[in-house]
């Protein structure tokens, strides 16, 4: 694709010299960057690099503590997202802040109170209809996004509250949110780590839509192939310095992991041989659940896993790997079925219980805060969470968690100015990995890994599937849910395909490729497969 | 105009400062009320430290109000620390004292004091947290809201006691004036060289509270509930229960302030026995973001305030309005100050210059393109 980066024209915005630091941490440091109108830039960097940072610089959230910002050759001093907002620059979050009782239309009208200053094209009426609306006639209001959506081929229905829409619809009306306030400088902060690659595409369409018609564009991600077949250029930010800025058509993902990480790294799964004894640690009988709705999610799936195995579950969203996950670990209860760890019946157990059988779960949320950490305490308080009602006694030892704490700190490579310092102030990724680092630490027989990987750089990402080796040398039973086939088809013994619920076939991973899956994933069981039916 | 929004980050230094800042602003705005009604300023802010700190029996009435304020700050921390908005800390120890009360009245007159004196702050405690339970089954089981259900708990609480003030426990040899009796002089809290040995509540109490918080499972499951429920649920732990030991705790240890209270200082039971120590808890507790060392802090502080408040009303003529206003412009500065320290306002050039200057250009264009715009538009 030929980019439509205008080369001759001034950039949409440059920051200069960009310094941010939080009390120890010097998140950003002396980091220049700049994005030209009509282009989609990817800002690339390892957890903790500044990335978000740099952008909530950029979007007014933070003010720097040294450094200038220029939105169209005009030097600005952004004392609030609204002034940012107001020259033109929007930011798509990595942690959504819908309000989730509200309708899509109020949330993308509200707060809005006056029309925007900059917009891409003055005359815009439809927008400002809607801002004018908004207030009166939510019912007027609804087509007129529908509208102004369109125009960016976006497709949502504004009338229905946010918790009923799907995470990438959600993601849809925060953009549309911003658009609407006339943002012609868009940031999206990791917004495919929630996405299922299907969704993904039509997010590029969008995006690229967007850059024609003038929007730049920043795109943060941690896939390298993401940014390789969407973006134009690349700024790559180390330890919260910028290193380099370069087209994307020069350069090739080795380099760019090189870059980011500062020296070579090797990016291969080491697959140890799966424990040939083929001894069963979970067995999953006839499970069906239907949630609150009535809506079925688990329809009669039964499987087993073994010990000294990864077994993969792979399935578009919603195709009932959370509510797996759940019923496993005994958070929700499913009405029908059996679940059984070393024979022994856990189906109704309380989650507490069933930790103490050596069930372990690293179930990563599309909010990632959203479950299993206390976001205001430190990284040993949260470890405390899983640990504290396995040990004796009505006290809660401190001195024991510290220690477990500053090892898994060490182990996954958390960046964090200390133990006690709040998880909430720690980037996503590192977030993440105090989840991981937990359950891992627990020793289990059972380990169930959902998302582990969402939003973690490429070189975290290695460590954890290394790590979730070393568990399976360790003869540990792995449940490993993901997205991403080609890491599923690496990582994994023998891989499960979901698809609304129901068990489409258990497929060897040396014995498979990612068309079968995605085929089995769409519907196909793995025996009309083989038989040569499909409905694909 | 102007926006409001969160700050990402204070220092100690800045914290400090600020609330030294808004405590100078406190003093100089009420200063300016003492010298408009004709009181010599600098005279009554001696003497309002004076009344707090200047002398022992300064300082002794000065403990006499912080027993109170601190026990129920104690008291209310732990359900704040759950995200449990417990505004009925007024009831709770209104009937933390009557519980005690019923129970000095039952107890045969031969119990030895020590006895009853155990037996009454028991029942102080079971009062209390049975009149906080009340609204936390509700909020527990059937999720009402605790915030107006304690609230209006208070008012229940003082109907009740007034009832028997006047009816039920009408003392016969008042010779019909409403009232009830004093309780045995052997369940009153002892004083020593003038400080009333009640003070040992407080301290004891402080120790526990903290201890409960930082290094039981309870207080971490306290602490969790109230950063996220779902996050509680999914580690396992059972919510329902959690909160309902909270407030049974939190009610209690109020409760138990009221207890103290009637055995320490009034000796009797009167719907007026709270004194408002219910609601000036409810701003110690924040004031000292719930940590249970600060708590005593700011209560002594608040104690002084509130002594130094009185002893101008006797010293200076100074009226009992205007020692209020002095009372309460020191404390809303303070509490201003709290709020400039953790939110920052930014006024003016970005709010209502550009929507101004944006308005009439932008609607006139709109107006004449599309029709379905209404015309009252003036709301924008
Ligand atoms: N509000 C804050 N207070 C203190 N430290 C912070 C705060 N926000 C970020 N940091 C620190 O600044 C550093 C950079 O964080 P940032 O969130 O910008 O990283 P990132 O590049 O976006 O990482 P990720 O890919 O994991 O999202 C981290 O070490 C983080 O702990
Ligand atoms: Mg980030």
């Amino acid at each position: 694709m030929e980019p439509n980066i205008r080369k001759d024209t001034q950039p949409a915005f440059s920051m200069r010299g960009i310094t941010k630091i939080f009390g120890a941490v010097v998140a950003n440091e002396a980091v220049d960057f700049e994005v030209l109108p009509g282009e989609i830039h990817a800002l690339l960097g390892e957890n903790g690099s500044g990335k978000s940072t740099l952008m909530n610089v950029l979007s007014g959230i933070y003010r720097p503590d040294e450094g200038q910002i220029e939105v169209n050759g005009e030097i600005k001093d952004f004392r609030s997202p609204g002034d940012a907002i107001d020259s033109g620059i929007g930011m798509i979050h990595q942690h959504f802040k819908l309000a989730e009782a509200m309708t899509a239309t109020d949330n993308i009208v509200a707060g809005m109170k006056k029309p925007p200053k900059n917009s891409i094209k003055k005359d815009d009426v439809l927008r400002a209809n809607i801002l004018r609306y908004a207030s009166r006639s939510p019912s007027k209001t609804h087509p007129k996004i529908n509208e102004f959506s369109s125009r960016f081929g976006i497709e949502f229905d504004p009338s229905i509250p946010a918790s009923q829409l799907s995470v990438s619809q959600k993601q849809s009306v925060e953009i549309i949110k911003v658009l609407l306030r006339g943002a012609n400088i868009l940031i999206l902060d990791e917004p495919t780590a929630v996405l299922t690659p299907q969704e993904a595409k039509k997010l590029f369409t969008v995006l690229r839509k967007m850059a024609s018609q003038g929007c730049a564009i920043v795109f943060i991600s941690h896939k390298l192939n993401e940014i390789m077949t969407l973006c134009d250029r690349v700024t790559v930010l180390r330890k919260g310095k910028s290193i380099e800025t370069c087209n994307v058509s020069d350069i090739d993902a080795y380099d760019l992991v090189e870059k980011m990480v500062g020296r070579k790294i090797n990016l291969s799964i080491n697959k140890p041989d799966p424990d040939p004894k083929k001894q069963v640690c979970l067995e999953v009988k006839g499970l069906t659940y239907s949630d609150s709705k009535a809506v079925p999610k688990l329809d009669n799936l039964s499987f087993t896993t073994h010990y000294g195995e990864i077994l993969g579950v792979a399935g578009l969203a919603g195709g009932g790997q959370k509510e797996l996950c759940e019923s496993i670990a005994g958070i929700i209860r499913p009405q029908q079925g059996e679940i059984m760890v070393d024979e022994e019946r856990i189906t109704g157990l309380s989650p507490r219980d069933i930790t103490q059988k050596g069930v372990a779960m690293c179930f990563i949320p599309e909010d990632r805060l959203g479950m299993g950490l206390v976001a205001s305490m430190g990284i040993d308080e949260n470890i405390l969470l899983k640990e504290y009602a396995l040990t004796k006694g009505p006290l809660i030892r401190m001195k024991d968690v510290e220690t477990k704490a500053e090892k898994i700190i060490k182990e996954l490579d958390i960046k964090t100015p200390g133990l006690k310092h709040p998880v909430r102030m720690l980037s996503g990724g590192n977030i993440q990995k105090v989840i991981l680092g937990r359950e891992i630490h627990l020793n289990p027989k059972l380990m169930i890994a959902a998302y582990a990987v969402r939003g973690l750089d490429i070189h975290s990402s290695y460590t954890i599937y290394n790590l979730l080796n070393e568990q399976k040398q360790k003869n540990v039973s792995v449940l490993y849910i993901g997205e991403d086939l080609d890491v599923l088809i690496d990582l994994c013994d023998r891989i499960m395909v979901l698809c609304q619920g129901k068990n489409m076939g258990i497929v060897d991973s040396s014995a498979t490729t990612k068309e079968e899956i995605g085929q089995m994933m769409s519907g196909t069981t793995l025996e009309e497969l083989r038989r040569g039916v499909s409905y694909v | 105009m102007f926006r409001i929004s969160k700050k990402e980050s204070f220092s100690k230094k800045e914290a400090i400062s600020y609330r030294l800042i808004g405590f100078l602003i406190g003093i100089v705005l009420s200063g300016i009320i003492i010298a408009a009604l004709g009181y010599p300023v600098i005279k009554t802010f001696i003497s309002l430290a004076e009344g707090s700190f200047g002398s022992a029996i300064a300082i002794r009435n000065t403990i006499s109000f912080l027993i109170p304020l601190s026990v129920t700050a104690l008291g209310l921390s732990i359900a704040f620390k759950m995200r449990y908005w417990n505004i009925g800390g007024e009831g709770q120890i209104l009937m933390g004292a009557t519980a005690a009360m019923g129970v000095s009245m039952i107890m045969p007159a031969s119990t030895p004091g020590p006895l009853m004196m155990i037996a009454m702050l028991l029942a102080g405690f079971v009062g209390g947290s049975v009149w906080a339970l009340i609204p936390g089954f509700f909020r527990i089981h059937m999720k009402t809201n605790e915030t107006l259900f304690t609230l209006m708990m208070n008012y229940l609480a003082i109907c009740f006691v007034q009832y028997l003030y006047f009816e039920l426990w009408k003392d016969p040899a008042k010779m019909g004036f409403p009232g009830i009796q004093d309780i045995p002089f052997k369940a009153r809290i002892p004083y020593v060289s003038g400080v009333s040995l009640a003070i040992v509540a407080p301290l004891i109490i402080v120790i526990l509270v903290f201890f409960l918080i930082k290094k039981t499972k309870l207080g971490y499951e306290i602490r969790v509930v109230g950063e996220s429920e779902p996050t509680a649920h999914y580690a396992g732990m059972n919510v329902k229960k959690i909160m309902f030991v909270g407030v049974l705790l939190s009610g209690g240890i109020v409760g138990i302030a009221g207890a103290v209270k009637l055995m320490g200082s009034t000796g009797t039971l009167s719907s007026s026995l709270g004194g408002g120590a219910g609601f000036t808890a409810i701003v110690i507790a924040w004031l000292a973001n719930l940590s249970a060392p600060m708590i005593i802090v700011v209560s002594f502080l608040i104690a002084a305030l509130e002594q130094g408040a009185q002893f101008i009303q006797v010293r200076m003529g100074v009226p009992a309005a205007v020692a209020d206003i002095v009372k309460g412009l020191i404390l809303m500065s303070v509490l201003g100050s709290e709020f400039m320290l953790r939110y920052k306002v930014v006024v003016g050039a970005h709010g209502a210059k550009n929507k101004l200057d944006a308005i009439p250009s932008d609607k006139e264009e709109v107006h004449h393109v599309e029709p379905i715009v209404e015309t009252k538009e003036n709301a924008l």
